[in-house]
């Protein structure tokens, strides 16, 4: 978990350079083909280093920090004896992983429809937003982990209490970011729909929706960088499968090496959810860079 | 629709914005000549854009409004009109070619391969075939609003509404985009918006200032020769005359 707010401001730097990548090559490649995708393959090559560099340091600064501290493996265990565990219980680890890709995966489905149906409800019934928002309000300030026995009690040990969770916690910011997007579509796009007299419907499909679409982004990704939370502390909670029921399981019989394996291939999945989602976007909304 | 031109004729309109203190136009009359482009001048916040967004129907839940608008024709204006605005208002998501098309996304139209024909053939004439696949936002600020031409003309209303659409481009090309424009719309009746009263005396058929508070519509006298006028003595006495009348208002 500690490790996820480093790795968003990484990934958003990272972001922000290959958008400036794609902007130069498209201008080159309407010049000169091979040249833009030249400047595009060696700037992909450059983040692939970029990459590599910063997984050495870690793994550096890691050992460095073991043989500095002369630290006992059951509190730091060393990178290699994680590595051997990896391959060693590569079948536990992936059964495991499994299931909290599902919820983390069916739990952002979930959190992002609810996020964007009650963003088009507040904003088609103007009412509704002043009824709606307390309710919302109120189901950030509870901490999710003080309604997560309640969900096991409810819907039980498996998989679809961790996906409510995850679905919870990225409710919220799906929310805000969906309605603002929706609400504040520029007036003049909406001066020329109405010019155009297009109906109410039609000024939201082809109007407001698309235009809140680079918002909605936003809300997207930082739902897929905090939706691991809610499953992996769902799982704390209570579970019978799951990385986070891995590492508890691990933690009680001081298997550290278990723990950290657990750990590094949690922070993998949200890395690789991130840029699978953050390149999806980007091929979705081209206009936005 | 784009047969002979129509003109509209608005007598002692007023216009108060709901909750203001005083009206923004008071007892205004303007006749608006078929067919020609009606300059309408004014400093900032004299009311002339609020005129031409009641034209529009952008304002109908903001204002009281008194008088009358008639159509040469006797049929009611409404939803006979095309606006350009200052900004483009190109779609980013749409390509050139959808954005000239976007009018027949909506109202029960369809966008045919007819529709699309014709949209090339626009954008041909602005200019802009090459780029008909481009997004908006690899354009130039004049070609954005050479898009923004040919997707008012897709619309072929007899009124065009203009609220300062050359204002943000440099001189030159405001200089070629004026005679675009003016070409492309013949037939069609125009009013439009300017601060600049070079270009207001380049493609007036008619001409009004807007001046004081609530604001009055006057007048003013035009050079004899046909829009486009070039810069010649008589139009620059014109200008100057324009300048004077603003200056004063503004004291």
């Amino acid at each position: 978990m500690t490790d996820l707010t480093p790795l968003a401001s990484r990934t958003t730097k990272r972001h922000c350079s290959n958008s400036s990548n794609n902007n130069s090559s498209n201008n080159n490649s309407s010049n000169n083909h091979s040249s833009g995708d030249n400047r595009s393959g060696s700037k992909a090559l450059y983040a692939l280093m970029r990459g590599i560099i910063i997984v050495f340091a870690i793994l550096i600064t890691w050992q460095g920090l073991i043989v500095a501290f002369d630290l006992p493996s059951f509190i730091l265990p060393t990178p290699l004896s994680v590595l051997d565990r990896l391959l060693l219980r590569h079948d536990v680890l992936m059964r495991h992983s499994w299931v909290t890709a599902q919820e983390i995966i069916f739990g952002l489905l979930l959190g992002l429809s609810m996020g964007l149906f009650f963003a088009l409800q507040m904003l088609l019934f103007k009412p509704i937003k002043r009824w709606l928002l307390p309710i919302l309000i109120a189901s950030q300030a509870i901490p999710v982990f003080a309604i997560a026995p309640v969900l096991m009690l409810w819907l039980d040990y498996g998989i679809a209490s961790k996906v409510v969770m995850a679905a919870i916690i990225i409710f919220f910011p799906v929310t805000t970011c969906c309605y603002d997007g929706l609400n504040n579509t520029p007036k003049g796009f909406l001066d020329l729909a109405h010019t155009l007299q297009a109906s109410r419907w039609q000024q939201l499909i082809h109007i407001q929706l698309p235009a809140a679409l680079p918002a909605l982004a936003s809300g997207i990704r930082v739902a897929v960088v905090i939706a691991p939370i809610g499953a992996v502390a769902g799982e704390w909670v209570g579970s019978s499968a799951g990385l986070g029921y891995l590492m508890l399981q691990a933690n009680a019989r001081m298997m550290i090496d278990d723990m950290f394996a657990a750990l590094f291939i949690l922070s993998l999945l949200s890395v690789v959810l991130y840029f699978i989602t953050d390149f999806a976007l980007k091929k979705l909304i081209p206009w936005e860079h | 629709m784009s047969q002979t031109p129509l003109g509209l004729s608005i007598q002692h309109a007023c216009l108060h914005y709901h909750g203001a203190e005083k009206a923004t136009l008071q007892d205004i009359s303007m006749d608006i000549p078929a067919g020609e482009w009606t300059c309408l001048l004014g400093r900032s916040g004299s009311g002339k854009t609020s005129l031409l967004r009641y034209l529009a129907g952008l304002l109908d839940d903001k204002i009281d409004w008194r008088g009358n608008v008639t159509c040469s024709d006797g049929l009611p204006f409404q939803h006979r009109i095309a606006y350009m605005a200052q900004q483009d208002l190109l779609l980013p998501w749409l390509s050139v070619e959808d954005n000239v098309c976007l009018s027949y996304r909506f109202n029960q139209q369809k966008i045919t391969r007819e529709v699309r024909e014709k949209a090339r053939f626009l954008l041909d004439q602005v200019g802009l075939l090459a780029a008909q696949n481009a997004l908006p936002q690899t354009l130039s600020g004049g070609m954005r609003q050479r898009v923004a031409l040919a997707r008012t003309l897709m619309q072929d209303k007899p009124f065009v509404l203009m609220d300062e659409p050359f204002s943000a481009l440099d001189a030159v090309t405001r200089h070629k985009l004026q005679k675009l424009s003016y070409t492309l719309l013949k037939g069609k009746t125009v009013m439009l918006i300017t601060h600049d009263p070079q270009e207001a005396v380049r493609l007036a058929g008619s001409l009004y200032i807007l001046t004081g508070s609530p604001a009055q519509a006057e007048s003013l006298p035009l050079p004899n020769l046909p829009p486009l006028r070039e810069l010649d003595p008589e139009s620059a006495l014109v200008q100057q005359q324009i300048f004077q009348t603003l200056e004063q208002d503004n004291d």
